[in-house]
């Protein structure tokens, strides 16, 4: 199967703040993306990875350049449309898990299926389905401070794939997780991507992390450094 | 998508249950305090004005002396005489009626009950001056008063105090030293300012004169009491019944009036400015403690506003509109707003009806105070709910998800 371009950007700039104090985290950046991979985008703090996660999550507006989603020029979309492109295409996870605060497992994961107006039999089916496929069928009813940080973010995983998205975004999901869960989170990725032909793109700084993806994306000081195909070690 | 947000607002609320308590609790003390302050003055001064009506209305009263006060009681000022009062009848235009009062405090006995009572001895048009109206049986006819007869009408708390419960119609009791038969009950009028009003015996004013005082002369009539005909400007009245009076008493331009006509409007007058300025001041305590709970719905609603914007950034990046996220927070608030109104309304009658009974006054239910508090707690509600609600949601996901 030829692989089908996803993601395509060229000559994408970021700039923060204006004048004197303006700051350029993206220095124009091109880059192409296909269906189905599993990148990793490295970096040191201040090479502006998690900057072109944002942009490419929609969550962020490129300064310049353009940004092509299922060529679909996002940088031109208004803001509901680009809400209308996360409901439906994009998944998050972030570092700090982002989840709503006493509010149970399952209520968390329904809430994109919410915004979606599906009705509540439905939803509880499809979150339940969720939550047991990242391992927490258990753990329907708790909330987030009654789960480690382990499960939360496995309940944000479930969050994010609820909606059966074509895209994950990651950012450095495994950044505040000790090194067995980082391998649960790591792998429950890798089965994402391999079974339902998930695209992820994660942000991390960790090298052990990066090898679970197929490619590797080095940024450096807002340019990209070095991209390189992986040898990944459960490709077997 | 509205009832999509409404869903969502409702869990919301239901989730941080101790916020929406305290943003509610802001709007309900508010509302209550200002209604209860706003409604008992209402009552008090509802309260006044029905004792001053009790009084009479437009009555004027003529007495000897200066006025009011330490000159008022100087000796060889003469009172007044049945002619004066028919003087007043005859010569004064716009009085619907005259009646005179001799006045004094007597020893009363009925059986084994013995206290002492005012004795007024008046005419038959006393009573519609003063509002009196019956309870039971009768007043005294034009013969009666014209020959003096033994009867009288007394008062509720005289009824109360001498007969125990029994019906006094018919009884006889002792005043001075000379007995009278009850022929009437007069209904009860209550307390005000200047004493028990109930406590009293009236009887016809020759009664007083022939039997009970024992002196003959018509000189003893302490009080003049005039009532105007409605409408009448009684500024002039008082200076018409002045002028009389200075020539029966042949005053001469140089000397000072020894009597003084005293309109009791000027008591409805000085009440009701007085109620009026405390009315003012309870609005204006209620309205530092509207303030006050809108203060405290503007702090817990700025106190969430991190949260808040957190929580607008996470449903933003799983793909929820911004004016789904306005709406859901438009409802919170005037779901918040609303109950808070409504339980302060709530809160606040109840304590208005067991206030006005245990202080005794009328309960008088202000329906435009009611509308006034809840219509500016709830805007604060919706306000200080909405507005940070509307900065976050349109930042982009990620500034709002970052927001410190």
């Amino acid at each position: 199967m030829p692989a089908k371009e996803l993601i395509r950007l060229s000559g994408l700039t970021k700039t923060y703040g204006q004048g004197d104090a303006a700051f350029q985290a993206l220095k124009g950046i091109d880059l192409s993306i296909n269906v189905g991979e599993f990148v990793a985008v490295m970096g040191h703090s201040g090479s502006g990875k998690s900057t072109l996660m944002n942009i490419l999550g929609c969550l962020d507006t490129p300064t310049s350049g353009v940004y092509a989603y299922e060529n679909i020029e996002v940088q031109k979309l208004e803001t509901n449309q680009r809400s209308m492109l996360r409901r439906h295409a994009l998944g998050f996870i972030f570092q700090g898990f982002n989840l709503l605060a006493r509010t149970s497992a399952l209520e968390n994961v329904e809430l994109p299926l919410l915004y979606r107006g599906l009705t509540r039999g439905k939803r509880h089916e499809m979150a339940e389905k969720a939550l047991r496929s990242v391992g927490l069928p258990d753990k329907l009813r708790n909330k987030p401070s009654e789960l480690s940080g382990g499960q939360q973010q496995r309940v944000a995983i479930a969050r994010a794939i609820v909606t059966n998205p074509i895209t994950l975004f990651a950012d450095e999901p495994t950044g505040n997780l000790d090194s067995s869960t980082t391998h649960e989170v790591m792998t429950l990725l890798t089965q994402l991507n391999r079974e339902k032909g998930i695209t992820i793109l994660m942000v991390t700084h960790e090298d052990d992390v990066a090898s679970y993806a197929d490619r590797v994306v080095c940024l450096s000081d807002g340019n990209i450094l070095s991209d390189t195909l992986n040898n990944r070690k459960n490709n077997k | 998508m509205t009832w999509n947000a409404f869903l969502i607002a409702l869990r919301e609320i239901r989730r941080n249950l101790t916020r929406a308590f305290l943003t509610v609790l802001g709007i309900i003390i508010g509302v209550a305090s200002v209604i209860t302050m706003v409604t008992l003055g209402d009552g008090t001064t509802k309260a006044l004005q029905q004792q001053i009506s009790s009084l009479g209305s437009n009555m004027l009263m003529i007495r000897p002396g200066m006025g009011f006060g330490p000159r008022s009681a100087s000796a060889g000022i003469p009172n007044f005489t049945m002619d004066d009062v028919e003087a007043i009848r005859e010569q004064i235009d716009n009085i619907s009626a005259v009646a005179p009062v001799s006045s004094s405090q007597m020893g009363t006995i009925y059986m084994q009950e013995a206290r002492s009572s005012s004795i007024t001895g008046t005419t038959l048009e006393y009573f519609s001056i003063n509002n009196w109206t019956l309870a039971e049986g009768r007043y005294f006819s034009s013969s009666e008063a014209t020959s003096g007869a033994a009867v009288g009408v007394i008062g509720d708390t005289v009824r109360k105090e001498l007969f125990n419960g029994e019906d006094p119609i018919g009884k006889k009791i002792r005043v001075g030293s000379s007995v009278i038969e009850v022929i009437g009950l007069l209904k009860a009028k209550g307390q005000v300012g200047m004493g028990d009003q109930d406590d009293c015996i009236m009887v016809p004013i020759n009664t007083v004169q022939r039997r009970i005082t024992g002196y003959t002369s018509m000189h003893n009539i302490g009080t003049i009491c005039v009532s105007a005909v409605e409408g009448t400007d009684s500024d002039k009245l008082v200076a018409d019944i002045s002028s009389l009076m200075r020539q029966r008493r042949n005053l001469q331009p140089n000397q000072d009036n020894n009597f003084n006509v005293f309109d009791t409007r000027q008591i409805a007058d000085t009440l009701s400015s007085s109620t009026k300025t405390m009315t003012t001041l309870l609005a204006a305590v209620a309205g530092v403690s509207l303030l006050v709970g809108g203060i405290g719905i503007m702090n817990i609603m700025l106190v969430s506003v991190t949260e808040r914007t957190r929580e607008i950034g996470i449903r933003l990046s799983i793909g929820a509109l911004a004016r789904e996220v306005l709406l859901q927070f438009l409802v919170e608030a005037i779901t918040l707003s609303c109950i808070g109104g409504i339980v302060g309304i709530l809160l606040a009658l109840v304590i208005c009806l067991g206030l006005s009974q245990l202080i005794d006054i009328p309960f008088a239910f202000n329906i435009q105070i009611n509308m006034i508090s809840f219509i500016f707690s709830a805007t604060i509600g919706v306000l200080f709910g909405y507005a940070p609600a509307r900065r976050a949601s349109r930042l982009d996901p990620i500034d709002a998800l970052r927001h410190e």
